[in-house]
């Protein structure tokens, strides 16, 4: 007798997701996480300073937001459409205010402002476009491709509602990288500057690598409680959205085990058929959905033994390289930007270039001398510990220096990028920590320290993503699925590649 | 001196054997095989084919591929590897096998050796290091390229036990697909009863500096059993009279084929008898499981006699003259059965043989003589004669 209809491997946002999907159509479904705390990503797991991964939240799915009924768990936000105050250090601030900047101020002229309201209103266009494309399984274009042929038929219609100058520059930009395009419509070095960074934030790209403005469409095309291209900040910090969402699966029925790891997938006749635990016990489920990464799940908890080579070639070839580090500082007062408004995110990206320049020296295994960063001070917005949390670009994951020379390299050269841009910083810092992708990997299970559970890039987009030929959740082993971020759409504070995991998971099991 | 830049001067290699082999080529005919320069015929090729038939022939092994496969998890290994359950392979014998890909499509097809409880020997046709390698993970296994360390012949023929009992090598116990090693010199010589000519036949597998003394032992005592060393045309003969394959000439492997379509199955090519579906997870056991239970094989393999003399390799097949229906992958004039044999990929709905015709195009003079003649499908191998599997062997 199995012991519960689903077993969920990992509780982070999309293993909630996904579990509370399936408990509602009527499944038993156990959660199980290897930490004390689920969340993933929103929790806070670093020894010093309680501060978590992720700080906003800006692609949170609709149907998780709506069906899980997060707002009546204590999903609450303090601000639902910050502004980004881009830092200069001459004090000399540009501030994108609505949503994904609809308003500018500072020193721009009034051609940059029609420039950039001509580009910021195409891309949002074109990018209202690709979001209905994450609520969906993936399309794939072999025959048979079982479809959803009216969604994917409202799409292309609104693609040829846009006209034929609009479709042009559709399929022109789709591919193209973010700094030509930059270059092309505007001229603010600090408004370039913070579009290459967001282009980029959380990938391996620079912005002047192919396919880079995708992903600022991918961004775009993101939603929180129904505004599209906007950036949000839950009151209590992110870990409330874990609590949130933790409590709604929780009160749905599923029941969460934390502090238990699973070690392996059981596979008995070529199908999954449970689990079994760190301490040797057996969860046997006829579904097994895993929402840790596909490396992860395939590599260690199956075993190539079960698998096709070529399969896992694919997997192990799977792009997972992160280079974002995450900073926390512990402050004694509150910091002065040169006089940046503390209740916005902010960015320091001097221009597009800058950003560039960040990236080359990750390439190679090297620290770059000035990074690029986007800061929150949590205690400008609530009471609180006075904090700073920054995701500071670019960091190698596989330094030449080794990793603890690395880290302190790093650190230095952000406190350093920090001091120039709000001067005096250094003396109130009481505490600092610095998480390079490699920490980043071993307290959160990401591989490679990439937040998407694989690199979310042209080649591993849509049907590409995970790995070719399995994209719709669905695994060469019966009854184990995929539900984590390595699959389509990706990653961020979402839950959506749960939820389309549970989609596909209940349409194969009615 | 890095091998990549200075390969293109000496595009093919020579073998263990070459300063015999090239002494006895009086025709020059050589022709490429793995890398390495191969005799195609040495002196005339029927003689050489006869040789095989009915006397003992020598043939030149080198080139094949071959592979050292060693360590604790050497037979799960395989058992993931390929479709046949090495496991079950005793030690001390050979058996045939392929490899497939994810897709169930067929890599290579090959001989696997278990020289040991934990080493085996895979020799086959195609170079695959990475696609072992690459399957290896996770197992405790070492895989390495042995093709250069290992001289090797294929000495078949009725007279090829005489021959061997002549040089002091006495095989008269040794059963087809065993093994048995001898000294030879300050060294050790395998002897294998397998060959590709469907014949009474072995295989001598020796360290290269022993290969010419090797050679030259073999010939000082095969003079009076009709020892001849044989080229690859002569072979190509015998191998299609047993029915044998090859890899890249039946069909076309998954890992060069460019074209989607032209990739086959081990069921599409025949050889679904291999195929241990209880062992456990095999790579492409679910596309294969998959295209069994639901019958969705396209092609079959089948042996074709064509009446006439005329040999159709290459040839068109036709369902009633005017439906393309496949290809004849090789073929030949058979000495033995008097009868023009070929081997052939159909659709699979011809596979009986129903009404099938071949178009020859026979060039005579510099000018094609078209032939449309009727084919029937017919058992392989073509020929088996009882000497093939008899132990002892035959006295001559």
């Amino acid at each position: 007798m199995p012991s519960c209809d689903a077993i969920v491997i990992g509780g982070g946002t999309n293993g909630l997701a996904c579990a509370f999907r399936l408990q509602k159509s009527g499944r038993r479904v156990i959660v199980i996480e290897s930490h004390s705390e689920v969340g993933g990503a929103a929790t806070a797991r670093s020894g010093k300073i309680s501060l978590p991964l992720a700080h906003l939240v800006n692609k949170l799915d609709q149907r998780v937001e709506a069906k899980m009924n997060l707002s009546v768990h204590g999903l609450r936000w303090l601000n639902a459409n910050m502004p980004t105050t881009v830092l200069s250090h001459t004090g000399n601030h540009l501030t994108l205010s609505g949503a994904a900047g609809s308003a500018l101020s500072g020193d721009v002229s009034a051609d940059e402002q029609a420039a950039w309201n001509e580009l910021r209103g195409r891309l949002m266009r074109f990018a209202s476009l690709l979001a209905p494309f994450k609520e969906m399984p993936p399309p794939r274009l072999a025959k048979n491709g079982n479809n959803n042929w009216l969604k994917l038929a409202q799409t292309g219609l609104k693609l040829r509602m846009m006209g034929r100058r609009e479709m042009r520059e559709f399929m022109r930009l789709l591919l193209i990288n973010v700094y030509d395009v930059l270059e092309d419509e505007l001229t603010h070095p600090l408004l370039k500057g913070v579009l290459a960074f967001d282009a980029t934030l959380g990938s391996w790209l620079g912005p002047r690598s192919p396919n880079s403005l995708i992903l600022l469409l991918d961004r775009l095309a993101g939603q929180v409680s129904g505004q599209q291209g906007t950036l949000a900040l839950p009151a209590g910090g992110m870990t409330s959205v874990a609590s949130a969402m933790a409590a709604s699966a929780r009160a749905a029925g599923v029941e969460i085990r934390t502090d238990a790891s699973v070690s392996h997938v059981l596979v008995e006749n070529d199908k999954a058929i449970g689990v079994t635990l760190a301490g040797g016990e057996e969860i046997r489920a006829p579904i097994i959905a895993s929402a840790i990464s596909p490396k992860t799940t395939f590599l260690s908890l199956v075993g190539h033994e079960f698998l096709d080579t070529g399969f896992t070639n694919r997997i192990r070839h799977q792009k997972s390289r992160g280079a974002a580090a995450k900073l926390h500082l512990r402050l004694k007062a509150e910091p002065n930007f040169k006089g940046a408004d503390l209740k916005s995110r902010l960015v320091i990206a001097p221009s597009s270039e800058a950003v560039e320049l960040a990236y080359n020296p990750v390439k190679y295994g090297e620290v770059p001398e000035t990074p690029v960063m986007e800061m929150l001070i949590p205690s400008a917005f609530e009471d609180g510990e006075q904090t700073l949390s920054a995701i500071v670009q670019y960091a190698p994951y596989d330094p030449v220096i080794g990793k603890d020379k690395a880290r302190k390299a790093m650190l230095a050269n952000t406190l350093a990028q920090l001091e120039r841009h709000a001067p005096g910083i250094g003396k109130l810092i009481t505490g600092a920590e610095l998480l390079m992708p490699y920490d980043i990997e071993d307290r959160y299970g990401l591989v490679g320290g990439n937040w998407h559970h694989g690199e979310l890039s042209v080649e591993q987009m849509l049907f590409l993503r995970p790995v070719p030929g399995f994209a719709r959740y669905a695994t060469p082993i019966q009854n184990l699925w995929l539900a984590s971020a390595g699959c389509h759409p990706g990653g961020g504070i979402s839950g959506a590649a749960g939820w389309n995991a549970a989609e596909a998971i209940m349409g194969a099991n009615p | 001196m890095n091998i990549a830049l200075t390969h293109f001067e000496k595009p093919l290699q020579t073998t263990h054997f070459h300063a015999r082999t090239s002494a006895l080529c009086k025709t020059h005919r050589w022709g490429p095989w793995a890398g390495y320069a191969t005799v195609l015929s040495f002196e005339d090729t029927a003689m050489e084919y006869t040789a095989i038939r009915n006397q003992a022939s020598l043939y030149d092994l080198c080139p094949m591929v071959k592979y050292s496969i060693k360590g604790k998890d050497v037979s799960r290994y395989l058992n993931h590897l390929t479709v046949r359950n090495a496991a079950k392979l005793a030690v001390g014998s050979v058996h045939y096998t392929v490899w497939c890909d994810d897709d169930g499509k067929l890599i290579d097809d090959g001989t696997l050796f278990r020289l040991s409880e934990n080493e085996y020997r895979l020799c086959c046709q195609e170079r695959h290091l990475p696609w072992l390698l690459d399957s290896a993970l996770g197992f405790d296994v070492t895989v390495e390229d042995v093709t250069e360390k290992i001289a090797a012949l294929s000495l078949q023929g009725p007279t090829s036990a005489a021959v061997l009992a002549k040089a002091g090598f006495d095989v008269s116990s040794l059963k087809p697909f065993r093994m048995t090693p001898f000294p030879f010199r300050k060294g050790k010589l395998l002897i294998t009863r397998t060959g590709f000519t469907g014949d009474l036949g072995y295989e001598l597998w020796i360290a290269p500096e022993l290969a010419l003394p090797l050679w030259d032992h073999l010939f000082a005592a095969g003079e009076l059993h009709g020892l001849r060393a044989v080229g690859s045309e002569a072979l190509n003969m015998a191998r299609l009279e047993a029915g044998f394959i090859i890899t890249n000439l039946d069909f076309t492997p998954s890992q060069q084929a460019v074209r989607e379509d032209r990739v086959r199955s081990p069921i599409e090519m025949g050889l679904d008898w291999l195929i241990d579906w209880d062992k456990g997870h095999f790579n492409g056991r679910r596309a294969l499981l998959a295209e069994r239970d639901g019958q969705t094989s396209k092609w079959a393999f089948i042996g074709l006699e064509i009446e006439g003399n005329v040999e159709a390799p290459g040839a068109i097949v036709y369902f009633d003259k005017k439906h393309e229906a496949g290809v004849i992958t090789g073929s030949c004039w058979s000495p033995t059965l008097k009868k023009s044999i070929g081997l052939a990929q159909v659709a699979r709905k011809h596979r009986e043989g129903y009404n099938l015709w071949t178009e020859i195009y026979a060039l005579r003079e510099l000018h094609y003589v078209k032939l449309m003649v009727p084919v029937r499908a017919a058992e392989r191998p073509f020929f088996n004669p009882a000497r093939r599997r008899a132990t002892p062997p035959g006295r001559f």
